[in-house]
């Protein structure tokens, strides 16, 4: 169970936390299986030490960095955020790592970024998830700069303290609470800035049931189910989903004048 | 007389059929109340009366062919059970997507009426009542043996629309469902193939 105490900070909900059971074993992680469970009994394979991450593209200093080293650059935060699946599930998980934004400024994108372009590792033998052609591998995932450099977006190393399980995305993995959690792509070993907006995985993979975006809107529904309401895992009763998972006043203001139904 | 023996013998296997379907369900409702369902016990719940209620019905389908096939009787006498315990699974199924929406019956009209993926899997359900309905040797009486027969033919759409309901279900993985609508069309194919036909007065001449 989660035990260590803190003070809440400015994006914390304060919502009860998840257990840690669940969110360590109840999982999308297609690179290591199809079942929920199949993550947390699959991902021994992942060596998650020696790891890279390259940034490039559109950058001033492009590099390749070592994790721990990545890591050291920035003090290490808590975050307790909403996570909404899109498959009207959700969780409350206490993250520890670091803004995006810091480390978007450490390597000074170009007025020609447009774009942040995440790619997870590519590996069969570590990945035995990806054998199958279930997605187009390696799993890829975007977000627009500025919503890269909001406060919210998040890249995690840790849950509750503790170093990321691999089942989570070790060593290093997105978050960004106000979109569905297929956006937080996990084992990242690129980072892109580019001018176009990227190709990403599930929106390739189903073009009308997955957006760029994929901000959480009760509003608009997935064309095969509703995104109306959610399980918060641990409960029985469903609760209604928030605009935006609970963080409009936040972000509400990146996609003015944009129609959201259309960009889903 | 050998035949009546061999019914006779076997008199034992249509209950074993229903304890032998009936009991996932009992296993199922045994981890519910332990707790051993997983993080989202309700989902894995519905995943698991939909599965059985499909496989359960395939296999009732499954039984005349097998007949026609091998020339053996026994899969005709399990039939029903296969039948009704399927219908079992379907409702159980229905049952907990009702409560999951805590029996908010505006958004299951809602539903039904505006998904077609839960549309399909409501007709296939509204389909198998009468089925379920007129399943006693009474109503094969009343309706007529070929009334009844043509009645029953409406579970083939029953599960076409249950395998449908099933591949639009998943998010990716579709191989459960491909392993499903290929078992269905092949029980199709053998039907279409076995099908009885009118007796022809005489035989070809060059067969002859």
């Amino acid at each position: 169970a989660v035990t260590r105490k803190r003070v809440l900070g400015p994006y914390d909900t304060s919502e009860p936390l998840t257990s840690y059971q669940s969110i360590t074993t109840y999982n999308n992680f297609y690179e290591f299986g199809l079942g929920k469970d199949d993550p947390s009994q699959n991902a021994g394979s992942l060596r998650t030490r020696p790891w890279t991450v390259r940034i490039d593209g559109e950058v001033r200093k492009p590099q390749t960095v070592d994790i721990d080293t990545l890591q050291g650059w920035f003090p290490l935060e808590d975050r307790v955020y909403r996570m909404r699946c899109v498959e009207a599930w959700s969780m409350v998980i206490p993250w520890m790592g670091f803004p995006l934004a810091a480390l978007m400024r450490r390597v000074e994108p170009t007025s020609k970024a447009k774009y942040v372009k995440f790619t997870a590792l590519l590996d069969p033998k570590q990945m035995p998830g990806q054998r199958s052609r279930v997605l187009d591998w390696p799993y890829t995932e975007g977000l627009r700069l500025d919503e890269a450099l909001h406060p919210l977006a998040f890249l995690a190393v840790g849950i509750d303290g503790k170093i990321l399980p691999n089942q989570n995305g070790a060593p290093l993995r997105l978050v960004v609470p106000w979109k569905y959690g297929f956006k937080n792509i996990k084992s990242i070993v690129r980072i892109s800035l580019v001018s176009e907006m990227p190709k990403t995985t599930w929106a390739l993979a189903a073009p009308d049931e997955y957006g760029f975006y994929a901000n959480v809107n009760p509003a608009v529904d997935h064309p095969r189910w509703s995104q109306a309401t959610e399980r918060r895992i641990g409960e029985v009763a469903r609760r209604r989903t928030l605009p935006f998972n609970g963080y409009a006043e936040s972000v509400a203001g990146l996609y003015k004048g944009m129609d959201l139904r259309r960009n889903f | 007389m050998r035949n009546r023996a061999a019914r006779h013998s076997l008199s034992w296997l249509p209950p074993a059929v229903y304890v032998g379907a009936v009991l996932p369900a009992a296993v199922l409702a045994f981890d519910a109340f332990s707790g051993l369902l997983g993080a989202d016990p309700i989902k894995r719940a519905t995943h698991q009366t939909g599965q059985l209620a499909i496989v359960l019905l395939l296999l009732s389908l499954g039984c005349t062919p097998l007949r026609l096939l091998t020339g053996w009787t026994w899969p005709a006498r399990v039939r029903k059970a296969l039948g009704l315990t399927a219908f079992f699974y379907a409702l159980l199924h229905f049952g907990i997507y009702l409560f999951d929406q805590n029996v908010m019956l505006l958004s299951v009209g809602e539903d039904i009426a505006k998904r077609p993926f839960i549309t399909v899997g409501f007709l296939s359900l509204v389909l198998l009542l009468p089925l379920a309905w007129t399943s006693t040797p009474q109503s094969v009486r009343r309706l007529g043996f070929a009334g009844w027969t043509r009645l029953h033919r409406l579970v083939y759409v029953s599960a076409a629309l249950a395998a449908l309901h099933y591949w639009w279900g998943v998010k990716q993985d579709r191989t459960m469902p491909t392993l499903l609508a290929l078992g269905l069309l092949l029980l199709f194919a053998v039907r279409f193939v076995l099908r009885p036909r009118k007796k022809q007065a005489t035989p070809p001449a060059s067969l002859s």
